[in-house]
């Protein structure tokens, strides 16, 4: 039991250590794609760390949801690693606490606080980006929910651990139409909710073009550290959910060993699946365009298609 | 010798007949022709893959003979005639024009995969093999979305590539209901079809050269010179 809840909290410590790191791994390789050199794949740790050395200037018309905002964005995920199996096939101390639906909600919490935030302040850019923000997740939401219903009649449950036993038990539901159609959807999603390449550009200064990092514009020192950190864990979690979940569910410590060095050598074996999606982002990142505001909503609509087809070919092949 | 079982075969079998349903909608949702041309060529490789697998499934090598034939028609032979009679700046198109748009005809779309899905529970009765359960549904899903893209674009090439998406579909579902299909039957399509797409290409250069476009779906009124 008390095992257990090390480990839980050695998931948690995983993913707020490594989270910079992919995102470093992802800006560099993109510049070499583009036939640059690019920054270090420490250079997040190193902003971080300037970052919460300085200063932190606060607007005085702003309220304490701007000041907590960056706590609460920045808590979010940690708390959603207690419920996703990062490094373990079987369920930890906190396994049971919610599904996937409830780590969706704790998500999407973080993103509210954030929103309200950037409206907090005067910053004409803030709301903007808020309101752009909204307009995407409640475009979003309902394949999520298509998602999660389908995941739910292929292995009875929303409870991640369950769902991955399912695939890695049944290589017939592991290869099955809607095993692929959801995958796809589910990725689609990663794209639209962190606000990468075909939706938003996530590396892009041009604040009147920004979406996702828009609302964070007013943070300096300390709360735009937890920002930019929470952003980073937060692309870390939903890449947990989908790769040790959907899309490769192998490779992580056995229910059979339950040792510390079984636990520790599942980190590499995570990263280097991190590393092959990271591939795939920078692919995408590099060849395709930023869509115009108004055709996100088709974009999402070809997610929520494919999403409804997995789940019509799940009912009635049953 | 069996490396790979039969089962095993047939759940990959299944997983490329998910990407060929995808491809199928990909074609209804993209704007741009060469994504369409692309995304043909791509489910007419799944197809040919398919039909590989359930041959060597079923150990039947009339299916082995499709796979072949629809690999050299259908991923060689046909884009190579649709790129050499159509005209390059064709396939430039970046804005499809169609009757509808995006998100009303990939919504139409979902009720027709419904629709296939539900047509096909009706066969289930007729003792059909457990993999034809897989095929049948998104072969007839296919059919439908590649009539109902053909009826829906006003670009001739691209109501070229609808109804070859259309065929793929028919004989999706065709290999696991015949898996004995005569191999005759598919060699007579597959000079069958690169003959047709041969003619609309023709056609279609011809308009281009006459008309400067191939937005057919605007050409509805016959004028007197």
């Amino acid at each position: 039991m008390l095992l257990h809840l090390g480990y839980n909290l050695l998931q948690a410590a995983v993913v707020i250590g490594f989270a910079p790191l992919i995102e470093g791994i992802l800006a560099r390789l993109k510049e070499i794609v583009q036939s640059k050199r690019g920054p270090s794949i420490f250079q997040p740790y190193r902003d971080l760390g300037k970052l919460l050395r300085k200063d932190e200037i606060v607007s005085r018309q702003s309220s304490w949801i701007f000041r907590a905002a960056p706590y609460v964005a920045f808590t979010t995920p940690v708390f959603v690693t207690l419920l996703i199996p990062v490094l373990t096939r079987y369920p930890l101390f906190f396994a049971f606490m919610g599904d996937m639906l409830g780590a969706g909600f704790v998500l999407a919490l973080g993103g509210f606080f954030v929103s309200l935030a950037a409206v907090d302040t005067g910053n004409p850019y803030g709301p903007m980006g808020a309101s752009r923000t909204r307009m995407v997740g409640f475009l979003t939401e309902p394949v999520f929910l298509i998602v999660f219903m389908t995941i739910s009649l292929v292995a009875g449950s929303t409870i991640p651990y369950i769902v991955q036993d399912e695939w890695v038990r049944s290589p017939a539901a592991f290869f099955a139409p809607w095993h692929v159609l959801l995958v796809i959807a589910f990725f689609l999603l990663i794209l639209a909710e962190d606000g990468r390449l075909p939706v938003d550009s996530a590396t892009g200064h041009f604040e009147l073009a920004m979406i996702e990092k828009s609302k964070s514009l007013e943070y300096s020192g300390r709360g735009a550290a937890l920002m930019k950190w929470a952003g980073a864990m937060k692309l870390f979690v939903l890449m947990v959910v989908f790769l040790n979940v959907l899309v490769t569910p192998w490779g992580l410590a056995g229910p059979t060993d339950t040792s510390l060095a079984g636990v520790l050598l599942a980190v590499p074996l995570v990263l280097l699946k991190m590393l092959a999606f990271v591939l795939v982002l920078v692919v995408i990142e590099s060849s395709l365009a930023k869509l115009r505001l108004f055709r996100i909503s088709e974009f999402t609509g070809a997610a929520f298609v494919i999403a409804v087809v997995a789940m019509i070919s799940r009912l009635f092949a049953a | 010798m069996h490396a790979l079982s039969t089962s095993s075969l047939l759940s990959i079998e299944a997983l490329a007949g998910g990407v060929f349903l995808l491809t199928a909608l990909g074609t209804v949702a993209a704007r741009q022709l060469l994504t369409c041309f692309n995304l043909f060529v791509l489910q007419s490789f799944l197809l040919s893959a398919s039909a590989a697998l359930l041959g060597l499934a079923l150990s039947s090598p009339h299916l082995l003979a499709v796979a072949a034939i629809t690999l050299a028609t259908k991923t060689v032979l046909i884009p190579w005639l649709l790129r050499k009679t159509v005209h390059g700046e064709v396939y430039r198109i970046r804005e499809i024009d169609q009757v509808l748009n995006i998100p009303t005809s990939l919504l139409l779309a979902l009720g027709l995969v419904g629709l296939a899905y539900f047509s096909v529970d009706f066969f289930g009765g007729v003792a059909v093999p457990a993999y034809s359960l897989v095929n049948l549904p998104i072969g007839v899903a296919v059919l439908l979305l590649g009539a109902f893209t053909l009826t829906v674009r006003r670009e001739a090439v691209a109501q070229l590539l609808a109804l070859l998406v259309a065929e793929n579909g028919v004989f999706f579902a065709g290999i696991t209901i015949v898996p004995n299909l005569p191999a005759i039957a598919e060699l007579a399509a597959a000079v069958d079809i690169p003959v047709y797409t041969l003619v609309v290409g023709l056609l279609t250069r011809r308009i281009y050269s006459e008309m400067g476009t191939t937005m057919v779906g605007r050409l509805t009124a016959l004028r007197e010179e």
